[in-house]
């Protein structure tokens, strides 16, 4: 990754960037891993699942629909459901989803021996 | 003290802080100026990003827009927060792990392409120019409406102090002076809307107090949906925008956030791509605070502002109904409020509908109640009031009748906020030009000292262009900003998630995508904000989707085209996969494969 080919033109190595990466890039393709296929597919599968709720929240529930979860209270407050989770409860989830996410790919990592140090 | 006493010295104080950190920080390498030296602490990181993206727009204007719109205005809060999970999720970490500069290294390494890199280098600045007007725009007004200076002096000292720290301190100036701008701007944000929310529900959680009960035991959201509908307004929480808009509008805001740019390069500054991932998680918390604070604001000054202001009468000489409060006239003097009397009976009427056409034109001269003249053409509606949107969050602390240096306090936070902003965006300008045009197209064997020398000039220019932009606005700046998130969302986006997903995605798909998802977006744009944008012109709207969220689609055309091309031609070189090989792992395994 030292140098990089760009449409024909090679360019020299760029001083600062080799340090920029903390460990060598695998060579070849025919080479990877088995444990980096494996960590790629649960990759997408974690992500496949957090962006279904990324997308319930907020589209789902605080758009699509809003008219129906609007005839819902949440008990001891003003608020409409599907309005609640257009204005708050969207955001609220989001900020769990990607805590959710950091935890669960930092066990991934080291799962599958990718972590770094 | 007085107010304008207080203010100054909270805004030199505060400004005083951030000179003083840019000197410690200052940058020695072009690795601290592009990236902060990729060592910045992810819940630094993730502190700078909240102040990156929250602008002017987002402390001043926001509780505003979605005071005025209702639910409507909920596309800006799910838009603008949801875009962090896709951040998270799709880009940070890949990002981080590939390791250079900026948007338009990735794009170019990724499809080996120089064409590539310059499309990107153009659409990086066009994006970062088109927001920074607006934030260079937003200093000089703070300026003008708490310290009464003129709005060309405000521009200049807000380019001076941009100018001292993004040009000495480059990326790690800027990301230390965020996080103290971060915490005033917060602060300053939290102190009234706790008070109000005091005031209003008795509860000091403004999110709580938002779904609380008004004295009397009402709620406060059916008290302010009963308002609207009494004045003929559509109830606050059901909104009146087509439900497919309102989904294009939000896709389109979260894919442009994902793919703006002065965020994404946030993420090239921490050590590790373990640290990508958490930092993205503490700036959205960090935005949380203010995003979910926003609509509880905009409830509690809808509500105060029709119920302090509608069926008043102007001048209290007037007779038997209440006057207006003071802080009407106060915010009347400094054109934000006007009022005409339709129907001369000397009291507000606030109803649906513009009270005249378009923004007011004050005149010389003073009514029959005192109030101020305005040459505007009268509208047919009863409507007698206009009231601007940023008035919401400005006059919050005179509603609730805060101390003077709570107001001191607001400016110098809604100051931070656009500060902040338009340093990260000018830091895109800059690292465009000396490093992607300059170091990897143009002059590859540029010395590491001649690169950095050539970021600063870089960034001076853009301090400057930037600044003259703020003086002389041109009239097209708040339609332009559809663009920056449209262009944002039908280019970078798709571009990178296909270049980190798809190990097939080759340099013909990815360009003719991004081209036909920006020739599309853009025509669309233009054509309804500038050629057919009068009246009656959104009945001509495809699928009623407005320029606003056209973004949506551009992003979905470019998908197509760009997955359709690269089947057809051959696969990019090894080592480019190779490459996406490399970033799709946090570190090489240690395990036998």
């Amino acid at each position: 990754m030292g140098h990089c080919r760009v449409d024909g033109l090679s360019l020299p190595p760029v001083g600062n960037t080799l340090e920029a990466y903390p460990h060598p890039p695998l060579h070849h393709m025919s080479n990877k891993p088995q444990a980096h296929t494996d960590y790629w597919r649960a990759n997408l599968r974690i992500l496949g699942c957090l962006l279904a709720l990324w997308f319930t929240v907020s589209f789902g529930f605080g758009i699509l629909l809003v008219e129906p979860l609007n005839s819902i209270r949440i008990p001891g407050t003003g608020f409409k459901l599907g309005f609640w989770f257009a204005q708050q409860g969207s955001i609220y989830a989001f900020v769990l989803i990607i805590f959710y996410y950091v935890r669960r790919m930092n066990r991934l990592d080291r799962e599958h021996g990718v972590q770094e140090d | 003290m007085s107010v304008r006493d207080w203010t100054y010295a909270i805004v030199v104080v505060s400004f005083a802080l951030y000179i003083g950190i840019a000197i410690w920080a200052k940058a020695k390498t072009t690795k601290d100026f592009y990236v902060a030296g990729a060592d910045v602490s992810p819940l630094a990181n993730g502190m700078a990003t909240a102040a990156d993206w929250m602008s002017a727009a987002s402390f001043l204007g926001m509780a505003g827009i979605i005071a005025f719109q209702g639910y409507d205005g909920s596309v800006y809060l799910m838009g603008w927060t949801g875009g962090y999970v896709l951040l998270a999720l799709l880009l940070a970490p890949y990002l981080r792990k590939f390791g250079k500069f900026t948007v338009p290294d990735f794009i170019g390494d990724r499809y080996y392409s120089q064409s590539a890199r310059i499309v990107a280098v153009f659409c990086a600045i066009f994006v970062s120019f088109t927001y920074v007007a607006g934030q260079m725009r937003g200093v000089g007004i703070v300026f003008s409406r708490f310290l009464e200076v003129p709005v060309t002096t405000g521009v200049l000292i807000g380019m001076a102090i941009v100018f001292f720290y993004a040009v000495l301190g480059g990326m790690k100036g800027i990301t230390y002076t965020q996080v103290a701008q971060y915490c005033v701007l917060i602060f300053a944000y939290l102190v009234p809307a706790i008070f109000i929310s005091i005031m209003i529900t008795g509860n000091p959680i403004p999110q709580l107090g938002f779904g609380g009960q008004v004295a009397g035991g009402e709620w406060l959201l059916d008290k302010l949906d009963g308002l609207h509908q009494e004045l003929g307004f559509a109830a606050y929480t059901e909104g009146s925008k087509a439900m497919l808009d309102v989904f294009c509008i939000t896709a389109a805001l979260m894919v442009g956030t994902a793919g703006l740019p002065h965020v994404i390069i946030r993420f090239y500054t921490v050590p590790k791509v373990r640290d990508a991932r958490i930092s993205v998680g503490w700036a959205l918390l960090f935005i949380s605070i203010l995003y979910t604070t926003a609509p509880a604001v905009a409830v509690f000054a809808r509500t105060n502002l029709i119920q302090e202001v509608e069926g008043r009468a102007y001048s209290a000489e007037a007779g038997t109904a209440k006057p207006v409060p003071a802080w009407f006239k106060t915010w009347e003097g400094t054109d934000l409020i006007a009022w005409r009397d339709k129907n001369d009976d000397g009291l507000v009427q606030y109803r649906a509908g513009a009270p005249f056409e378009g923004k007011p034109a004050f005149v010389e001269g003073l009514g029959a109640n005192g109030e101020r003249l305005v040459a505007n053409a009268k509208t047919d509606n009863d409507n007698e009031l206009y009231v601007d949107r940023d008035i919401m969050v400005l006059a919050n602390p005179e509603i609730a009748n805060l101390p003077a240096w709570v107001i001191g306090l607001v400016a110098a936070g809604a100051l931070a906020a656009a500060l902040s902003t338009a340093a990260g965006l000018l830091l895109v300008v800059s690292s465009a030009i000396s490093h992607d045009l300059l170091k990897r197209a143009l002059r590859p064997d540029i010395t590491e000292k001649g690169e950095l020398l050539a970021a600063r000039v870089s960034a001076a220019v853009a301090v400057a262009i930037a600044g003259v932009l703020g003086i002389y606005p041109p009239d097209y700046v708040a339609a332009v900003v559809a663009f920056a998130f449209g262009l944002a969302a039908s280019s970078f986006f798709p571009a990178i998630i296909m270049g980190i997903f798809s190990r097939r995605m080759n340099k013909q798909g990815a360009v003719t995508g991004m081209v036909c998802g920006i020739v599309f977006t853009a025509s669309y744009i233009i054509y309804f904000k500038f050629i057919d944008s009068g009246p009656g012109s959104q009945d001509r709207w495809w699928w009623g989707i407005s320029p606003e969220g056209i973004g949506a689609v551009g992003m979905l055309l470019n998908f197509a085209v760009a997955l359709t091309i690269s089947k057809l031609t051959p696969p990019p070189p090894q080592h480019v996969q190779d490459m996406v090989d490399s970033i799709r792992i946090p570190a090489a395994s240690r395990k036998e494969g």
